[in-house]
């Protein structure tokens, strides 16, 4: 170990984070193997190792005899300070070795306010944050995760993004770069041939003219790039590869247990929804695999649960049969089994029974609307008597914690539907007074509003986001309409719902204000403790950057927007029609009643989506 | 079957881990093992398994001993085999036993360690700490259950020996386990208090050996 980061780690919060060595981690011999790949999550160890996609990489990439690749994490403040101090560079935690050392430095960014995270950790290893100043072919610095469907703000500091899922495209770019290195190609050839693969985004090979409103004028690639880069997927999940032998952390993380993914896409269609659009097509693993992979991932890392995840778990059509399977095997064992993503209209009685037998949790229902007008709108098929039945049954079953999820600020919402947020909750309690078996314990129902995101790819791709007074005006028109003391009602904060609604929609030109708002000392932002509006406020005004353009302007459907050269698979024209439904409040059949041919079918390739 | 007393080593990157942490990482080692903890009765029941004497992060140790209870009888011959071979790094099981005496019989450390100082002199400063440690008292401040206050912990040092060395100066002593525990620590916040000059830039610790009271090695 490192002497400088020896005399570090006694003084800093849960140390065990940043030393590597956990059970199940990849070591390999560095001088027997070509790549040396960084794998690099913007955020604390804690969530990323809590991160399914990253752990499902890291071996799908480690799979490779010619890479190793390794885990890094960026440290929380204290840790940070003492590197800096320390001169400490940003070290990967397998080999404890500097980012420096590596041929290719990964990120996986799933959030805007992750970004200046990643400028931060090259920073912090001495590698040049803009593309620009990287001339050298090494070290590669790429990145893939949700952030990619819009990498246009991020287009100055990653040499090519990975569109879509990466267990494949990953291992095909490794191979590439291999080439690459041993045959000593300048980088401008490696990116040339890269853009080539399917799924590859090399910003550098697209150029952008802008009108002088500032919109879009035109996007061209150059260079042999395509003019539309296609979302990579994973046909045949239950053929394609999951860590049963995950690295076991050595102390709490966010998210401790063995994780399944039921299936990947969404049957549902809700037009603010940016997953259930960029997932698409649908693919589900069968619940034998399922079984298979999750005893055989209990056994090899001795966790205490199990958690299946997807956007929306009550939609997985072996739901039972799959619960079935792992309770055998879980209940005698003490292992809890948690199902996180349940619809309030199609929770069944017997699952919930099922589930009681080993964990009972509070219950939580995305809502999202006030009214039934509304929830036609945004196509949230979800009814009043639905989410009622299922609070009922919940209270029966001895649940005495509802939580409901709303957003305000959606396209069409009115006042009334706001008030409808508060009368539902009351609705709710009053179903606990007359259903509760054991009112002993009393009941808290908790009311939780974001600021509405419009986000690419999704239907409300176009619509303007509602300005942070006007948030604050419908929180406040929430909170005093809330009257009954058993609810709690938390929102959540305008100011970064603002940020991350220019980042989400926004260009090129953000660069600027990316990094500046780093270079003032901004990351790790995703968390409270560090974020400041001031710093991005500041970066706004000294690149003459306007939020106004990016978060609260309508756009009309025929503008070339910045994203337009990234194909997540699904029509343009479905998401023009998807918007026309909302404005009529008509919902749109889920993929299970009828197909609409979205058009993110063709990614199969022939294959059958399983909508 | 009944209490079962494993004795394993936490070195390396291992030595992070805190606590409370280890406890859990045990926990589920034992499960990969496919070895079923005994829990406890009660409303909230949780694997009978305890560790002796818990150590601070960042110290090192060879002799580290927990206790814990079976579901089902098991073979004691290879169980810390089966086990190391399903620990993190650094963790290392030496071997399982049915105990026949009490932890509590636990009464002296034996810790060695290596004080390192970046721009002093090695031979002056081992001689001072010699010195420094032949004092028949020691009294420095010291947080206790009721606050800070004064202790004398030079009863709590059996012997104390120096030597320099490659990294350093090498420290080897035998200090009290429990009824009063010494914290190795102390010897170096007693320099820092009372002899800043010696006071080292850095200093790690590792426990060797537990005695009992007679001197004899505990098991
Ligand atoms: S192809 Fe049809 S079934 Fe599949 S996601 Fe699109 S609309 Fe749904």
């Amino acid at each position: 170990m490192d002497k400088r980061l020896e005399r570090i780690l006694p003084r800093v919060q849960k140390p065990a984070r940043y030393t590597g060595g956990e059970y199940n981690q990849i070591i390999k011999d560095k001088n027997a193997v070509d790549i040396r790949l960084a794998f690099c999550f913007p955020d604390t160890y804690e969530i990323g190792m809590s991160n399914l996609g990253m752990s499902i990489l890291y071996h799908t990439m480690n799979s490779l005899d010619y890479v190793w690749c390794e885990r890094v994490f960026a440290p929380w403040g204290d840790m940070y300070e003492e590197m800096k101090k320390a001169q400490l560079p940003l070290y990967a935690l397998e080999s404890g070795d500097s980012l420096s050392d590596f041929d290719a430095i990964a990120f996986s960014i799933g959030y805007e306010m992750a970004y200046t995270t990643v400028l931060d950790m090259l920073d912090m290893s001495g590698i040049p944050v803009r593309c620009s100043d990287r001339t050298e072919l090494l070290p590669l610095v790429f990145a893939g995760g949700t952030a990619a469907v819009n990498a246009e703000p991020m287009a100055a500091f990653i040499d090519l993004f990975i569109v879509g899922e990466g267990e494949e495209v990953n291992n095909e770019l490794l191979a590439l770069l291999r080439e690459a290195k041993l045959g000593a190609w300048s980088k401008k050839q490696f990116l040339a041939k890269a853009a080539q693969i399917e799924g590859v985004y090399v910003p550098s090979l697209y150029n952008v003219e802008y009108n002088a409103d500032g919109t879009v004028s035109s996007i061209s690639a150059h260079d042999g790039a395509p003019e539309q880069v296609t979302k990579r997927i994973v046909a045949d999940l239950d053929a394609s590869p999951y860590p049963t032998k995950p690295i076991v952390p050595s102390t709490e993380v966010v998210h401790d247990r063995v994780a399944l993914e039921l299936f990947r896409g969404c049957v549902r269609g809700c037009r603010f929804c940016q997953a259930g659009h960029v997932y698409r097509p649908i693919r589900a693993k069968k619940h034998e695999t399922l079984v298979r992979q999750g005893i055989e991932t209990l056994k090899n890392t001795g966790h205490e649960n199990v958690s299946l995840l997807s956007l929306s778990s009550s939609d997985y059509r072996e739901l039972m049969q799959l619960c079935d399977g792992l309770l055998e095997y879980c209940e005698p064992r003490s292992i809890g089994l948690s199902l996180p993503s349940l619809r309030a209209d199609n929770f069944s009685m017997d699952i919930m029974h099922k589930l009681q037998k080993v964990r009972k949790s509070g219950l939580t229902f995305a809502v999202e609307g006030g009214s039934q007008r509304l929830r036609d709108a945004i196509n949230k098929n979800v009814t009043e008597e639905d989410l009622l039945n299922t609070c009922r049954l919940a209270f029966e079953g001895g649940w005495n914690s509802v939580k409901l999820y709303y957003m305000l600020g959606l396209p069409t919402e009115t006042d009334e539907d706001i008030v409808g947020i508060a009368e539902m909750a009351n609705k709710v309690l009053h179903c606990w007074r007359t259903y509760a078996k054991n009112k002993n314990r009393g009941v808290k129902i908790t009311i939780s509003t974001s600021c509405f995101i419009p986000k690419p790819h999704s239907p409300f791709q176009w619509e303007a986001q509602i300005s942070t007074e006007e948030y604050l005006r419908r929180v406040n028109l929430l909170r005093s309409s809330i009257t009954a003391r058993n609810v709690v009602y938390n929102w959540h904060d305008a100011e970064t719902s603002l940020i991350e609604a220019v980042l989400s929609r926004g260009d090129r030109r953000l660069a600027d204000v990316i990094e500046r708002v780093w270079r003032m000392g901004g990351r790790l932002e995703a968390w409270t403790d560090y974020f400041t509006l001031e710093r991005w406020y500041k970066a706004f005004e000294e690149t003459c950057t306007d939020t106004w353009f990016y978060a609260q302007r309508e756009r009309s459907t025929d503008e070339i927007l910045p994203w337009d050269m990234i194909d997540v698979g699904v029509r343009r024209q479905h998401l023009i029609h998807e918007r026309e439904q909302c404005y009529a409040s008509a919902l749109s059949p889920d993929c299970r009643k009828q197909c609409s041919a979205c058009g993110a079918e063709k990614l199969l390739k022939g294959g059958r989506c399983d909508g | 079957m009944d209490k079962i007393r494993l004795r394993f080593k936490k070195t390396g990157r291992a030595v992070y881990i805190s606590h409370l942490d280890l406890m859990h990482t045990l926990q589920r080692g034992f499960s990969r093992a496919g070895y079923a903890l005994k829990y406890s009765e009660g409303f909230n029941p949780h694997p009978q398994i305890s560790i002796a004497l818990p150590l601070s992060v960042g110290a090192s140790s060879l002799c580290e001993i927990m206790d814990f209870r079976l579901k089902e009888d098991a073979e004691l011959s290879d169980m810390a085999e089966n086990l190391s071979r399903v620990m993190p790094e650094g963790i290392e099981m030496i071997e399982a036993y049915e105990p026949s005496r009490k932890v509590s019989e636990i009464k002296w450390l034996h810790v060695e360690g290596i004080m390192e100082y970046d721009e002093r002199d090695k031979a002056e400063m081992c001689a001072g700490l010699e010195k420094f440690f032949a004092n028949d008292e020691i009294v420095i401040m010291k947080k206790t259950k009721r606050g800070v206050g004064e202790t004398d912990i030079r009863p709590a040092i059996s012997s104390v020996d120096f030597m320099v060395s490659e990294e350093g100066v090498k420290v080897s002593a035998l200090i009290s386990a429990q009824e009063p525990t010494l914290n190795p620590e102390l010897l170096v916040d007693a320099l820092r208090q009372k002899e800043p000059r010696l006071c080292p830039d850095f200093a790690k610790f590792t426990r060797i050996e537990t005695y009992d009271a007679a001197g004899k090695v505990f098991r």
